[in-house]
């Protein structure tokens, strides 16, 4: 196993959830005990509802959220607790985010020529008389062309696609090792989804980035990714090799994530699914035990008493659950991922 | 300005075989006038009989929320039809007057709009929202307006006492469910669902589908299913219609639609989504944009796109790039508009 490109080990993230300034203070558990690796050339999928803290994990590994508690490990040192100006802009060149909305995360006024130079030149990435030459580099690679006709527009001329390939190729100015995609398709048409994924596959398979591929979308993170990392209410529930976890998932939530999602290879033969009540949200100071339990069809009595820790039942496979994944089945405790 | 009101004629228990609930013949709409107007639909033919669901997809701006929106009778300038004619049960409700229309929205045909969220009035207690929609109706008392209120929630699978709640006391699915209800609340005969499920989570969204197919199979309606997310609907329609830049390019069966779509746009539809289970492959999409509806291409407005337009073959490229396809019957129920989709392919 390669090493990891970046590393988060019991990442903690709270949110006070009341303005109280006497006595105890209640917080959202936003991201609780979440440790995982990125490794160059793999693309790892975090998969989740609203609310599950998804996003808010992709945010703690951009610095765009500093964590409550835990560490994050970029070139054997700890990051989080390194706050110099130069630490911070020397990880953000190489820890890069791609944002959900492509309309959103470029300057209007701007041309692409202009969002794609400012990190060449802040960074000082190439000498000044090679700037062009590479914009045009930048925009070939994420399949723009011709590249001198396309760096003289406007965002407001581009499609949400190219618009989302313009944000792609910025991140890449950088030559980033670790890229965080939140969401990188959902605002784009179904039509041309599959291009952005496939431009993703590319860079993974071409530069030997670290991908974090942030999505609710199950289809697409068996498409794109090699391993999965399922969040339930700020915790990971499950996670492994995405073909073997989809094959053969551990945690009941992933079950029902898997049964709820529509196959077109399923036909018109529909799936039902059990309804139960419970919430997928992280929670306000929530108490011990299984954050599944209200909605578990398998939960049993210590699961609302004892918080279940991620057992490795299968060879690279882990679950939450005290049912399907007991203390005693483990082979090792998580996280041992390195 | 008098109006004869004639009310829309009742529901007959079981409806004539054969009438639809609703169709479109050549449905033309525009947004704007003169120069700058766009045909957001242009010559939609669709038919939705008692008891069926159809599935109408595409992507975004292709015209399936403006063809909603001309079915349930709301649109509002600057759209307007601009030709053709929407029949409920056979009657033409493109010159109907407003209060006539009035009457027929609601209890006639219902829909269910994206956003839950924006559809309710957030300093209304739900109760109060049914007893407004139905008395806007039908001379009931409140107390019995609210008894059925109450009766609905709990078809839907909401607790009673939540008549008493507000809107933001219940979470997106709920408001949802909410939503459902009220446009049952009439008992219509045609319900349409405008991406009732895309803002909520897959979970969420698989549970009221679910709750959708049983409430239609026990009362009896039928429902226009109106989303981008064709696997979805190859799950629950019974018919699909795919529309592209304003036009209806292909309708067929659900199971044959997915066995073997013929139009190329389709086919890519379909390339677009990954499958959950089976082998993995590299997918294709489809290359490039859907058009710009105010410079739509000649001809075949896919042939930009489209991977069986290509010049080595000009006769075939010569009419593709000219003249506009029509739906042909391919096969018993198949319809589709493509030059080269041939019978054998």
């Amino acid at each position: 196993m390669s090493e990891a490109a970046l590393e988060v080990r019991h990442l903690e993230k709270r949110f006070a959830a009341d303005a109280r300034f006497v006595g105890r203070r209640s917080y959202v558990h936003a991201v609780d005990d979440v440790s995982f690796m990125l490794r160059p050339g793999t693309i790892t999928a975090l998969v989740g509802e609203s609310g599950s803290g998804k996003s808010t994990v992709a945010r703690l590994l951009a610095r765009l959220y500093a964590p409550t508690a835990g560490s994050v490990i970029y070139r054997g040192k700890d990051v989080a607790r390194d706050k110099s100006r130069r630490s911070v802009l020397r990880y953000r060149s190489q820890v890069q985010m791609i944002f959900q909305d492509p309309f959103g995360s470029l300057n209007p006024v701007k041309t692409i020529r202009h969002h794609l130079e400012r990190p060449l030149r802040i960074h000082g990435i190439v000498e000044r008389d090679e700037v062009e030459d590479r914009v045009h580099e930048l925009l070939r690679t994420v399949g723009l062309v011709p590249p001198g006709h396309v760096a003289d527009k406007y965002p407001h001329e581009l499609s949400g696609g190219q618009r989302q390939r313009v944000a792609i190729a910025r991140t890449l100015a950088v030559e980033p090792v670790v890229l965080l995609a939140d969401e990188p398709t959902s605002m784009l048409d179904v039509s041309i989804r599959i291009g952005i994924l496939n431009l993703m596959l590319k860079l993974k398979e071409e530069r030997d980035i670290a991908f974090l591929y942030v999505t609710h979308d199950l289809a697409s993170a068996r498409y794109l990714a090699d391993d999965i990392l399922v969040m339930y209410a700020g915790q990971i529930v499950e996670q492994g090799p995405i073909e073997q976890v989809l094959a053969d998932p551990l945690h009941p939530y992933t079950k029902l994530l898997l049964s709820a999602a529509a196959d077109p290879e399923a036909g018109v033969e529909t799936k039902r699914i059990e309804v139960r009540k419970g919430l997928a949200s992280a929670a306000v100071d929530p108490p011990d035990g299984c954050r599944f339990v209200g909605r578990c069809p398998l939960a049993i009595d210590v699961c609302s008493r004892v918080t279940p820790a991620l057992v490795e039942a299968h060879p690279g496979q882990a679950a939450r659950c005290h049912v399907t994944a007991p203390a005693s089945a483990g082979i090792a405790a998580v996280p041992s991922t390195s | 300005m008098t109006e004869v009101i004639e009310p829309m004629p009742a529901a007959p228990a079981i409806p004539a075989p054969g009438v639809p609930i609703i169709e479109l013949r050549q449905l033309a709409v525009e947004y704007g006038a003169g120069d700058r107007s766009v045909r957001a639909v242009d010559g939609v033919d669709l038919a939705v009989h008692a008891g069926e669901v159809v599935g109408l997809a595409g992507e975004s701006g292709c015209g399936k929320s403006t063809v909603a929106n001309a079915i349930m009778q709301i649109l509002r300038p600057p759209a307007r039809i601009a030709g053709g004619s929407i029949l409920f049960r056979g009657e033409d409700l493109v010159d109907k007057g407003r209060e006539e229309l009035r009457r027929y929205r609601w209890r006639n045909v219902a829909m269910v709009f994206q956003s839950a969220m924006s559809s309710l009035n957030p300093v209304m207690r739900v109760g109060d929202q049914f007893v407004d929609m139905m008395r806007a109706h039908e001379p009931v008392s409140r107390n019995a307006a609210l008894a059925r209120a109450e009766e609905l929630l709990g078809v839907v699978g909401i607790d009673r006492r939540r008549v008493r709640a507000f809107p933001h006391e219940l979470s997106g699915g709920m408001r949802q469910r909410v939503i459902i209800a009220m446009a049952l609340a009439l008992e219509p005969q045609l319900l349409i669902m405008d991406e009732p499920t895309t803002a909520l989570d897959v979970v969420v969204q698989r549970e009221i589908l679910q709750q959708v197919q049983d409430l239609q199979r026990e009362f009896g309606f039928a429902i226009l299913f109106i989303t981008h997310d064709l696997s979805l609907l190859i799950e629950f329609a019974d018919r699909i219609a795919i529309m592209y830049a304003g036009e209806i390019v292909e309708t067929a069966p659900s199971a044959r639609l997915q066995a073997s779509p013929r139009h190329p746009y389709t086919r890519g539809l379909m390339e677009s989504f990954p499958p959950l289970t089976g082998p993995l492959r590299r997918l294709v999409g489809i290359p490039g944009a859907p058009p710009d509806l105010s410079a739509v291409p000649p001809g075949c407005r896919f042939h930009p796109r489209c991977p069986l337009c290509v010049p080595e073959q000009p006769v075939m490229f010569a009419r593709q790039t000219t003249e506009r396809p029509v739906l042909r019957e391919l096969e018993p129920g198949h319809f589709v508009a493509c030059h080269a989709a041939g019978a054998s392919t």
